[in-house]
């Protein structure tokens, strides 16, 4: 046995540190290698801190590209609110793809559960094709789901918007390669390598706004196959489910009709880690009521060309 | 306390377990939450997985697609998660099969580390000889190989002992130094992460043990920023921030490489194939200004003189960077296709993308025993040696010294698809 130490270059960085710089290096790349990027922005931290790493990439210049939002018609009032906060404060464009409009125009058709996120995906393609975007930088992040575990930095959708997990291009060293046949498009994943952990300890160093519902308040919910579901216009209890006032968070935003809260005395970024620290359930297995179908949904969707 | 990143890559023959040793290492190291432990009790109840009630199948925490979950099989570079209280570390699990080997390139580009399985009834194989060979091609600076399967030897010390000398002597002859090895049982969770009962002649550490105190990085070197992105904010300044201030900023955007770089310093530009010298004005960080900066962060650079500098370019501390437009390589083909002599392609190294044509093919190397062939043309997974002239002026390094100078992707035209990934450099033991 033999074991030969490597001289680390420089001081120790931190894993924040890193993960940031990383994230940094693949915005530039892309900011500089395509034609027309654009930012999906739901007003979830992650698409939040997607925003805050663009906006030190092209420091002290100001975000160039516009941001996506490709809205349910479910949304929390809070979360909205803060979206349209920061595009204000960052002096952005904001582009809406509505999944309301389509359903008014009778394009798309609600589902018999009522829930909406399998229904952006038309929205999202369109949106994209509309605007001319050859790209859309995204929020997830590998840890989220076995598939997005596999999905490379730059990943590449076809011109039906169709991701083909069995022939992702190679990712090698820092060398991006974005470039694409006509009509096809790239998804940008810059916090890929980020866990749930790592985006609150930086929310926390930061310093960074986030939608006040993601902090412990009171709030009207009801049980629905183990989760708390907000009682909303869009979710709304059966007789046999009792309305309760309970102290609850949320770890993730999305279609209010189809995402749970968690029971939670954090009220601060500092007790939301504490609280993380000894999590004895995933993000999207505590919250994500369609994430519960099967193992595969999310590659089922992704295949789709959902987010 | 700060925490340190290792990013390390698995390597290992279809069977050996590797899989199953990634799960133990997750598993134990407490990285499952209740829920994904739930799927995975359920799953491996379905497929009657140890005849017991509650027996996990560890290796099932790594399949990711459905076509992996039905035939059994990883199909692409898996990443995974975890962290203790002294480090967090980035795992890329690499795909066994010998048609795969650009996936094991792919997730040891990256790695600090590289963690190899060998089974220990079979000790070393053609796939540990090419794993190796890729490794040491890629430069990793730390090798793990992991014995595994050692209950199957009744945790034998003299077959331990031999398969250790082998690979040692083959990573030596490779010119891989720091290589330790370890008696494991990834299927019972000895030596992964916690210390087995069955190796008292064994006074190394766990993996996690050695996982946690190996050194990232590699060896300081000549600061190198391959220029991503000109920031020239007139007109579109960040909210806030006064125009009078920024009138004249001209900054230039990119990942530092290699070595530090310090306000101050002169450096050497190689700017559209023309060399040109400055000297740093200042450095800008995620966090703020500061005097100097360190490898691997993303800086925004100004320069006393006013330098005609756009992406693609290169700047480099306390020297002019060498203009090259014809060196030979290394190449490993990630796509199925072929690469013959006067074929056009296009180059991507650093961040400039140029026209380029394929010169002669010198060989392509046989990974089971590193003898060299003729050829005249190299096909998917084939490492071979190759010339490559390039329309613009690069600044190459040798990759021995630089990932960052030393790499390159050659792309389809047509396509944009990646053909090949390179390595620039005199050569070495195992191409």
């Amino acid at each position: 046995m033999s074991l030969t130490a490597t001289a680390p270059t420089g001081t120790q960085r931190s894993v924040l540190d890193a993960l940031e710089a990383e994230s940094i290096h693949i915005i530039r790349e892309v900011l500089a290698e395509f034609e027309k990027p654009g930012l999906l922005f739901s007003g979830g931290k992650d698409s939040v801190v997607v925003l805050h790493l663009l906006a030190k990439a092209v420091y002290p210049g100001r975000v160039p590209i516009p941001v996506v939002h490709i809205d349910t018609g479910h949304n929390f009032g809070e979360v909205l609110n803060f979206r349209d906060a920061v595009v204000e404060k960052y002096g952005l464009n904001l582009v809406v793809g509505s999944v309301q409009e389509y359903i008014d125009r009778g394009e798309l058709a609600e589902l018999p559960d009522g829930t909406r996120n399998r229904l952006q995906t038309r929205v999202l393609l369109d949106t994209i094709e509309s605007n001319g975007f050859d790209v859309v930088f995204g929020g997830a992040r590998r840890d989220e789901d076995k598939a997005r575990a596999k999905e490379r930095i730059l990943s590449l959708r076809d011109e039906f918007g169709v991701w083909d997990p069995r022939n992702q291009r190679p990712e090698i060293w820092n060398l991006y390669n974005g470039r694409h046949e006509p009509g096809w498009h790239v998804r940008a994943f810059p916090i890929s390598n980020w866990t749930e952990r790592d985006i609150w300890a930086y929310i926390q160093r930061e310093n960074i706004a986030l939608p006040s519902i993601y902090f412990a308040h009171q709030r009207q919910v009801f049980e629905r196959d183990g989760m708390w579901r907000a009682v909303t216009a869009v979710s709304q209890p059966e007789p046999a489910e009792q309305v309760v006032v309970r102290q609850v968070r949320y770890r993730t935003v999305g279609d209010a009709s189809c995402t749970g809260a968690v029971l939670s005395a954090a009220d601060t970024v500092e007790k939301v880690l504490d609280e993380l620290a000894v999590a004895t359930l995933t993000e999207r297995g505590a919250t994500r009521a369609d994430d519960r179908i099967s193992a595969a949904g999310m590659e089922d969707r992704k295949t789709e060309g959902y987010f | 306390m700060t925490t340190t990143l290792l990013r390390i890559a698995t390597a290992g023959s279809v069977d050996d377990g590797k899989s199953t040793l990634v799960g133990r290492l997750l598993h134990d190291a407490k990285a499952i939450l209740a829920d994904s432990l739930d799927d995975l009790a359920r799953t491996s109840a379905e497929r009657g997985f140890g005849g017991q009630a509650g027996a996990l199948d560890l290796a099932l925490v790594t399949d990711g697609l459905r076509a992996e979950r039905e035939q059994g099989i990883t199909i692409d570079v898996a990443y995974r998660y975890f962290s203790t209280a002294r480090r967090s570390f980035i795992l890329a699990d690499c795909p066994g099969h010998v048609q795969y080997t650009r996936n094991t390139v792919t997730g040891a580009s990256t790695a600090d580390a590289a963690i190899v399985l060998v089974d220990a009834r079979h000790g070393v194989l053609e796939q540990t000889r090419r794993h190796l060979g890729v490794l040491a091609l890629l430069r990793v600076p730390q090798l793990v190989l992991a014995v595994n399967k050692m209950d199957l030897v009744d945790w034998d010390e003299q077959r331990f002992s031999a398969i250790e000398t082998e690979v040692l002597d083959l990573a030596g002859q490779l010119g891989l130094q720091a290589a330790t090895v370890i008696p494991v049982s990834a299927l019972h969770g000895d030596n992964v992460v916690d210390p087995s009962a069955h190796s008292h002649w064994y006074a190394g550490p766990t993996l996690l043990g050695l996982l946690e105190e190996l050194a990232p990085g590699r060896p300081a070197g000549t600061a190198r920023l391959d220029v991503q992105y000109v920031i020239r904010p007139q007109g579109a300044l960040a909210p806030g921030l006064d125009p009078e201030a920024y009138r004249d900023f001209r900054g230039y955007a990119g990942t530092l490489a290699d070595g530090s770089l310090s306000v101050g310093e002169t450096v050497g530009i190689l700017s559209n194939g023309y060399p040109a010298t400055s000297r740093v004005k200042a450095i800008g960080t995620p966090s703020g200004p500061v005097g100097t900066a360190q490898p691997g962060e993303a800086i925004v650079l100004e320069l006393e003189d006013e330098v005609d500098i756009a992406r693609g370019d290169t700047v480099v501390a306390g020297q002019l960077p060498q203009a090259v437009r014809e060196f030979a390589a290394e190449v490993c083909i990630l796509a199925p296709a072929t690469l013959a002599e006067g074929q056009r392609v296009l180059l991507k190294h650093g961040t400039k993308v140029a026209a380029a044509k394929i010169g002669p093919i010198s060989h392509v190397l046989d990974v089971a025993d590193y003898s060299h062939r003729q050829a005249d043309t190299l096909g998917l997974n084939d490492l071979g040696r190759l010339t490559v002239r390039s329309s613009a002026a690069l600044s190459p390094a040798d990759y021995s010294d630089s990932r960052t100078g030393g790499s390159f992707l050659l792309i389809e035209p047509a396509t944009g698809r990646t053909l090949a990934a390179g390595i620039i450099g005199a050569g070495h033991a195992a191409a």
